[in-house]
């Protein structure tokens, strides 16, 4: 038994535990958890290191099924890119495991939280560490069900409950178009192992298919396909509509899975596959314009929402799509880089507002807040601490990863400077609205109730703690990426380059202190209007609100994306299913069939019945018949 | 000389004159006599050709159906006598319990 | 000339017996009819060089079975069967049947062909009587049939006590 084994088995044996024992546990539930995940954490660890001195570990565990040459198993393919997510999803999950401890106390379903996550954990552990796309699709698939329970954790409460199902159902639009991509890649290359897949990619290079006439080459079609699902699970447009709702949720789940781990496996897919993507160029643009308005779209919405989490959830969508931005332009390092730092920020955003909400007893509007700082001194420094980090301020990490991005964008040709303006831009506008939260939220004064006022404090110790660990991440994860013009040596685009590759870089050092520059001056300026909006003038947003009454009222209802699900997709199936699927397919045709047989074989045989009638000469008639019969057929087979 | 089919013939129209006995008759005892009378013409027919063909196994086997015709009639009317104790009358018509 | 004429005598007599046989109302009367035609089977056995059979015939069926018939008629004591219908509703297709039976055998009969001759003459077994004739082919060759036979004569004993008894 390896050790790499244990790293998604110890959550596992927690999950199980904690559900079939956890209601006796009742508040020492979290002792289990908490002490798995670490396990996990330290193997983790201890693997990351051993694969920064070049141990590459690809075995299989258990084949389940070998026939001929199709092969399904259980394996693990720890790599740099690998060793990478192992210690993202470990230290994040560890740290938010701590939080929930303060979070949740008191809650009646507190064992039933901890092992989700506990289930989550290991869910998320074997999609990071499978050799094979079998294993990866059942990690998907099996996130995405901990993402349904955890969203519909407050099962009593009707928007949860529909947010958690919203979740699954989208995500199930993206799986359709994965699964089917799967099937592609065994049905041309006869092989779901990553190994053997991206051995024999030149095979198909040439190979089309032809869908409806069009003539479609087979790499793009897989790639765009398994792009699919990676829309569904990281929230990209068109299926972004479930982040925001899965904000229903408990504050320590939009942490773990809607900011640091599951929505980032959309972006581990891509990276792990980027030798299929790196074959075809439009799916890389594909991918790149999607991330790129994508991040741009939730942008926006996020300027006018006064919802703490919700703003902190588009946020997330916008910085996923900045990393499929660079992994849309062949930086793929760069986006696990980002995936990496912006783990760190945004669980620390998230578990900030937990505080926060904790504070004000579940109140979620900002507009209510106020002048926090001086009540939350620990929940004030490290939210800003985030905040200066996704900003883009040299020093911090959001820095270093996003300008990785953006100066990689840059040079890559015509659709690469485009994408490079679209992310600017979008810099501009983090920065604008992650100090807009914390200017209403800690600054200014109070604009609550006074029993609210009352009861603000800061909060216990099992949640202050976690966020000072990630503040320190926050600052300092972005240290392993310090590009050579400041003087480092991109530790971290060296360490994954034996499986991510590295982009050409045709531009000079002028030009990159130029995209610098520009990045930095877009967020000093995104930070210096925000506070003349919120700070000094607070007048100035109703003004402008009132002005561009149209723009704030489509920004405010998320474009209408919601209800236009609603109104082609949603109306319809539900008119198809109680309409014709209820009326006729199932109470006319299967009822038919399945009433109809038995109706069918008992009215023959109550017509075959009347042959007995209990009358013994009948039966003698019978006999006699039969001798009739046999003998007629004997004189004319035989010819007598 | 009396041919072989004469006696075969007979031995039919016995044979079917017991068949038809049985299938039209109602009383139960008169049903058994007719099974006795088919048993006879078999008997018969046995005999004309164990003569006609100068072996005796047809003569061998006569004396065993008389044996079992025997034991059969026994067995058959303690059955009827069984059935009168509980129906009270040996009409065919009366005992259609196995309907349906 | 003589033997067709005997030989016709029995057989009408013994077909018109039959048929009076099936067609009394009275059980007590077909089974005295019973008794004539058992007399008259016995004779056309006769013709056939068969004494033991016949003898046999007449202790077995007219000696034994019939009693044993006319017992049981007499302590059913059946007095509505005098009144009441004598055949059953479906009676034409009962005939009709019989009928092409009867049809069929005749078609068989009209192309008989004997098989090869055995070895019991009609000397051979006068020379010896048919009784020792029979007796000798019975215990040597049908020795086990013979057991048989016995072996269901005392089944027969024991059900029929078993099935008649009055339950107390």
């Amino acid at each position: 038994m390896d050790k790499y084994l244990f790293i998604p088995l110890l959550p596992l044996i927690g999950f199980c535990i904690n559900i079939c024992f956890g209601k006796f546990f009742q508040d020492k539930a979290h002792w289990v958890s908490i002490l798995a995940v670490l396990g996990s954490f330290i193997i983790s660890v201890i693997t990351f290191i051993e694969v920064a001195q070049g141990k590459i570990i690809n075995y299989d565990v258990y084949s389940w099924v070998v026939s001929g040459d199709f092969k399904v198993s259980i394996g693990f393919l720890i790599d740099q890119l690998t060793a990478v997510m192992l210690i993202v999803v470990t230290s994040v999950s560890l740290l938010v495991h701590i939080y929930s401890v303060g979070y949740m106390h008191g809650d009646t379903g507190y064992y039933r939280f901890f092992s989700y996550l506990n289930l989550f954990t290991f869910s998320m552990l074997m999609l990071v560490t499978g050799n094979n796309l079998l294993q990866l699709y059942f990690g998907w698939e099996a996130v995405g069900l901990c993402s349904y329970f955890l969203i519909g954790y407050y099962f009593k409460k009707q928007s949860a409950a529909d947010a958690g199902i919203k979740a699954f159902i989208v995500n199930r639009f993206g799986d359709f178009g994965f699964g089917i991509g799967v099937f592609l890649v065994f049905m041309t290359l006869g092989t779901l192992h990553y190994t053997d897949i991206f051995a024999n990619l030149d095979k198909i290079q040439n190979q089309t298919i032809n869908i409806l006439g069009l003539e479609v080459g087979m790499v793009t079609l897989i790639a765009l396909l398994l792009f699919c699902g990676a829309i569904g699970k990281s929230a990209q447009i068109p299926l972004h509509v479930w982040l925001a709702d899965a904000m229903e949720g408990p504050t320590p789940v939009s942490a773990l899975i809607h900011a640091a781990t599951m929505v980032t496996a959309g972006v581990f897919l891509v990276a792990r596959f980027n030798p299929l993507f790196n074959m075809s160029e439009t799916a890389m643009m594909v991918v790149a314009l999607t991330g790129a308005i994508t991040s741009l779209f939730a942008a926006t919405i996020a300027l006018v929402q006064n919802d703490i989490k919700r703003i902190i959830a588009y946020s997330t969508v916008s910085q996923l799509g900045y990393m499929f931005l660079a992994c849309g332009v062949g930086a793929y390092g760069a986006g696990i880089f980002h995936l990496f730092t912006h783990a760190y920020f945004k669980a620390l955003l998230f578990l900030g507002a937990g505080s926060v909400m904790h504070a004000m007893a579940g109140q979620l509007d900002i507009q209510k807040m106020g002048g926090l700082k001086k009540y939350m001194p620990i929940t004030f420094w490290t939210f800003l601490i985030a905040s200066v980090s996704i900003a883009g301020i040299p020093g911090l990490a959001g820095f270093f990863s996003k300008d990785e991005i953006l100066w990689l964008a840059y040079n890559a040709g015509t659709i690469g400077k485009i994408v490079w303006i679209i992310g600017t831009i979008v810099a501009a506008l983090t920065a604008f609205y992650s100090f807009r939260i914390v200017f209403l939220t800690f600054f200014g004064k109070f604009r609550g109730t006074h029993e609210e006022e009352h009861h603000l404090h800061e909060s216990p110790g099992s949640m202050t703690f976690p966020l000072m660990i990630l503040a320190v991440g926050a600052i300092s994860a972005g240290w392993v990426g310090i590009p050579p013009l400041l003087g480092g040596g991109n530790w971290i685009g060296h360490f994954l380059e034996p499986v991510l590759g590295h982009p050409h870089v045709h531009a000079t050092h002028a030009e990159e202190w130029m995209v610098i520059g520009i990045s930095v001056a877009v967020a000093v300026g995104g930070i210096f209007t925000a506070a003349v909006l919120y700070l000094w003038a607070p007048g100035l947003p109703l003004f402008i609100g009132r002005q561009f009454k149209a723009a704030y009222t489509i920004l405010w209802n998320k474009y209408y994306i919601d209800e236009l699900y609603d109104y082609t997709i949603i109306r319809p199936t539900n008119w198809i299913s109680s309409r014709i699927l209820v009326n006729v397919t199932d109470a006319k045709i299967i009822e038919g069939i399945v009433n109809g047989v038995p109706k069918l074989i008992a009215e023959f045989g109550a017509r075959l019945r009347k042959l007995q009638t209990g009358f013994l000469q009948h039966y003698a008639m019978g006999m006699a018949f039969g001798f009739f019969i046999i003998v007629s057929l004997v004189f004319i087979l035989v010819q007598i | 000389m009396v041919p072989l089919e004469w006696y075969i013939a007979l031995s039919t129209v016995i044979f079917v004159i017991g068949v038809i006995g049985f299938l039209v008759r109602r009383n139960i005892i008169i049903m058994l006599i007719s099974v006795e009378l088919m048993l006879n013409a078999v008997n018969l027919s046995l005999i004309a050709f164990s003569h006609y063909l100068q072996d005796l196994k047809g003569q061998i086997l006569v004396i065993f159906v008389i044996t079992v015709a025997a034991a059969e009639a026994a067995i058959g009317l303690a059955i009827l006598v069984s059935l009168f104790r509980n129906k009270a009358v040996v009409h065919t018509d009366k005992i259609t319990e196995m309907k349906g | 000339m003589l033997p067709q004429l005997f030989f016709g005598y029995f057989a009408i007599v013994t077909i018109v017996l039959s048929i009076v046989i099936i067609t009394r109302k009275n059980p007590v009367h077909s089974v005295l009819w019973m008794l004539v035609l058992f007399f008259h089977i016995a004779a056309i056995y006769l013709f056939l060089n068969a004494e033991f059979i016949a003898a046999v015939q007449i202790i077995l069926y007219a000696g034994a079975i019939l009693v044993l018939f006319l017992f049981v008629i007499m302590m059913l004591n059946l007095k509505e069967e005098l009144s009441s219908e004598r055949f059953i509703g479906e009676w034409p297709i009962g005939i009709a049947l019989g009928l092409s039976m009867l049809l069929f055998i005749f078609f068989a009969i009209v192309k008989l062909v004997p098989g090869p001759l055995g070895k019991y003459t009609i000397e051979l077994v006068q020379k010896e009587t048919h009784t020792k004739a029979i007796g000798k082919v019975l215990y040597t060759e049908y020795i086990l049939p013979f057991e048989v036979a016995s072996l269901i004569l005392l089944i027969a004993i024991v059900g029929a006590i078993v099935l008649a008894k009055k339950r107390t």
